[in-house]
């Protein structure tokens, strides 16, 4: 067998995507570039929020942020439909910025208020949208990965075109459950995708420590299941690849695996020291492969905005997100009475 | 505007910490993301970033200082526009104190709530017209296809269910009714097709998944429990899970430890799900009506043994159950007998038997254990004064330990003895007939515990 030709875990030099989406895709206008920035700005800088009030001891329990991730769900997000349901692990706060829920509900909810999408009760791992089809934010490590998969049967089941966007991480490839609901996606040919964010680290193991093959884009081979492997740390490959991947499941195709190659700047949790890689590799990311610092660079070299435009970017994400902190500490903590409805739905 | 930079938790327990080192001086500018200083924990050192842009001001707690609390103010950072001087006065209004964390406050002692009270489920209704006498697995499959023919969105799914037949032939015939989109046969993966069908849920479909005994849940029992059970609650009532997990459960003959556990207790514990446990055929066939039509997970714990014995059944096509009341399969008024599932016919050959020697045996047929109808077991307990529970699985935090501190709570002046419980002996079930037998509890070991009772 020959040996995959894997790329040392330091290196943040661009994956070959193996997509035809190139980087200068002109397909993307550039009012699209401009959203794509601003959409990932604005995870960052709620991210950053979360972390400092999470330090204020505002934001309690687990809470992981997406920091450094950003152009994978953005990318991802700019190509589904109203009805699509979106659904992923814990790290899910830029999920939903992305799905285009309220700052100000999921800052809420990190805080534990009665203004946050559970009304306080599922805090930075557990939020969901009906609205905005984002089916959660769950804790159990690859869980959402079969419930993922009944979306995408569901909407199979109805009829409809939509398709189920089910992410999760290169900690989850290892688990069970994930292989089993692959097995029924391709026997039954449900319209999902599976996007793994790879961002080398299932909380301090590294993927070459967890899993026999580290080509997460291959794991979907036993069932078929083609897979590619995209540069997460560009928002336009990310695009191009989630173009072609949701059109594959939506047409009827079957499931499609997407292993985005990404990194995360910060700790799996807060309260993770990161001692199990080096300093060098993270400000090796940060400074030359991060994905909005290179969108800003596209943006300016294309003369598509100025300095004062981005500057003016900058202001209005944060203000949005100094109000959702501002919000998230207002808004009060839920009514005693809470602690006993939603157990049960009363027929 | 300037900024004060707090001493920052680094974890749900920390309160206070070393700061080791800084990596900024008074005048260097700071963008958002880069490192200002490292602090030192018991368990860990880590680096603090800057959320906010401008240029240090002050630093206001020296390196090399152990034991600060967090939130204390440690620098000063000037906004754009404004002098480093003007920042460090103490007079400049720091935006990150008026965020001063809540947490702080005193806290209030707070006591939570009481829980509501329980809304006792209506009664069962008397239903019109004539009886027919089935087999639980014809009432189950009548169920299942009766809710079938009324809601597009119920589907069952589960090993075997379709092609086959069913493993125990509970769904013959669905496939050929209902076809292969309604009646799917899953691969051997429990854990994957439970989840599937929380999702298909959540999606909006009403899942029947099958399992073909309980024994196998278990390798589907996180997403039956975080998933299915908990979604409702942590979505803030948002997220609804209408689905029924269901099979035989408990022992069946001879088919030792690892297929013949009863789970009764296991789920019965958790709030987020309804767990029930048909006994007769007209308990199988109006309790799956209203499993399949609760917008709630539900457990619906079926067994093995009952499925080809026969009952009468209402033939009223309406006919349902409601979900949380108990049945009264006995009237007397010397001892409660408590049972569900298999143990209810159990119990009424001891009430049989204790009538021979002059005792009157109430026989309790629980139906539902949870929501649990403590009401009907504590107004039976008032006229007879004393209690035996029935259940096949292991004694320790069984449904009989829960039924004795229901008593102590709610009847405990109207016992005149100790509550006695009857179930499986405390081994995992052995093979051979002699000591399966042994193991499991049987109508003798009922009428011991009642005369024991009653002092007869």
């Amino acid at each position: 067998m020959a040996k995959p030709a894997t790329k040392p875990k330091d290196d943040p030099s661009p994956a070959k995507a193996k997509s035809p989406a190139t980087p200068g895709d002109n397909s993307v206008s550039p009012d699209e570039l401009k959203a794509h920035y601003r959409d990932m700005l604005l995870i960052r800088r709620f991210e950053e929020r979360a972390g400092q009030l999470y330090g204020m001891g505002l934001i309690g329990g687990f809470c992981h942020l997406y920091i450094g991730q950003e152009a994978v769900v953005v990318g991802m997000q700019a190509n589904v439909r109203d009805k699509d349901a979106v659904i992923t692990s814990y790290r899910d706060h830029g999920h939903m910025l992305a799905c285009g829920m309220d700052p100000k509900g999921v800052m809420a909810e990190l805080t534990g208020r009665s203004g946050g999408y559970s009304k306080g009760k599922g805090g930075s791992m557990h939020m969901f949208s009906r609205e905005k089809s984002f089916y959660g934010g769950h804790g159990i490590v690859g869980a959402q990965v079969p419930i993922g998969t009944g979306l995408a049967f569901a909407h199979k089941y109805n009829g409809n075109k939509n398709v189920s966007l089910t992410y999760f991480g290169d900690g989850s490839a290892n688990q069970g459950q994930v292989y089993e609901a692959m097995n029924m996606a391709a026997l039954w040919k449900l319209p999902v995708v599976y996007i793994i964010e790879n961002n080398r680290y299932g909380m301090g193991t590294s993927v070459e420590r967890a899993s026999a093959t580290t080509e997460l884009y291959r794991h979907g081979e036993a069932f078929g299941i083609p897979g590619e492997r995209v540069d997460g740390m560009d928002v336009l490959a990310v695009r191009a690849a989630g173009e072609k991947a949701i059109e594959h499941a939506r047409s009827g195709q079957g499931p499609y695996i997407l292993e985005m190659q990404t990194y995360r700047y910060r700790g799996h949790s807060m309260s993770d020291p990161a001692k199990y890689r080096t300093k060098e590799e993270v400000d090796k990311f940060r400074n030359e492969r991060d994905p909005i610092e290179h969108i800003r660079k596209r943006l300016l070299d294309a003369k598509i905005v100025d300095e004062t435009a981005l500057k003016a970017v900058d202001a209005e994400i944060r203000k949005i997100v100094n109000d959702a902190a501002e919000f998230s500490q207002q808004s009060p903590e839920p009514d005693p009475s809470e602690l006993w409805t939603d157990i049960l739905v009363e027929a | 505007m300037s900024i004060q930079v707090l001493m920052p938790a680094l974890s749900p327990t920390m309160t206070e910490g070393k700061l080791a080192k800084w990596h900024v001086k008074v005048g260097d500018e700071v963008k958002s993301g880069q490192v200002l200083c490292e602090i030192e924990t018991d368990k860990a050192t880590m680096e603090v970033e800057a959320v906010d842009e401008g240029t240090v001001a002050k630093i206001l707690i020296e390196e090399g200082t152990e034991g600060v609390p967090v939130n204390t103010p440690i620098c000063v950072l000037a906004g754009e526009g404004e002098s480093a001087a003007d920042a460090a006065t103490p007079a400049a209004k720091a935006e990150a104190s008026r965020e001063t964390p809540k947490s702080e406050e005193k806290p209030k002692a707070e006591t939570a709530p009481a829980a509501p009270a329980v809304v006792a489920a209506a009664p069962e209704p008397e239903w019109k017209g004539g009886t027919q006498h089935i087999t639980v697995r014809e009432a189950l499959r009548e169920a299942m296809a009766a809710e079938m023919r009324a809601d597009k969105s119920v589907f069952l799914m589960g090993e075997e269910v379709a092609q086959y037949q069913g493993a125990y032939k509970i769904s013959q015939g669905l496939l050929e009714e209902f076809g292969e989109k309604r009646v799917i046969d899953t691969p051997i993966t429990e854990h994957g097709f439970a989840g599937l069908g929380v999702g298909a849920a959540f999606g909006g479909l009403k899942p029947i998944v099958e399992f073909m005994t309980f024994n196998f849940a278990m390798q589907a029992i996180d997403q039956i429990i975080n998933s299915a059970a908990k979604t409702h609650y942590m979505s803030g009532g948002q997220m609804t899970c209408p689905i029924v997990f269901r099979g035989p459960n408990g022992a069946a003959s001879r088919v030792a430890a690892q297929h013949s556990q009863c789970y009764a207790s296991w789920y019965a514990h958790v709030p987020g799900l309804r767990v029930l446990a048909p006994w007769s055929a007209a308990d199988a066939k109006g309790l799956l009506r209203a499993a399949i039509r609760d917008p709630n997970p539900v457990i619906f714990l079926e067994n093995e043994i009952l499925y080809g014995q026969s009952f009468d059944v209402p033939e009223d096509p309406d006919f349902v159950l409601p979900i949380g009341k108990a049945k009264i399969e006995r009237a007397g008024k010397d001892v409660t007998i408590v049972a569900f599932s298999i143990m209810v016919g159990k119990a009424l050959q001891a009430a049989e038997e204790l009538a021979k020697i002059g005792i009157e045996a109430e026989v309790i047929n629980l139906r539902s254990l949870r929501p649990f109808d403590t009401e009907t077991i504590v107004q039976s307990v008032k006229k007879t004064n004393r209690l035996v529970s029935c259940e096949e699985g292991w004694p320790f935090a069984g449904i009989g330990s829960e039924l004795s501190a229901l008593m102590m709570e709610h009847a405990f002046d109207y016992l005149d003895a100790p509550v006695k419980r009857v179930a499986g002996l405390d081994v995992p079930l052995p093979y051979a007939a002699n000591l399966e037998k042994m193991a499991l509890p049987q109508s003798s070991h009922i009428v011991e515990a009642a005369r024991a009772v009653c002092n007869r």
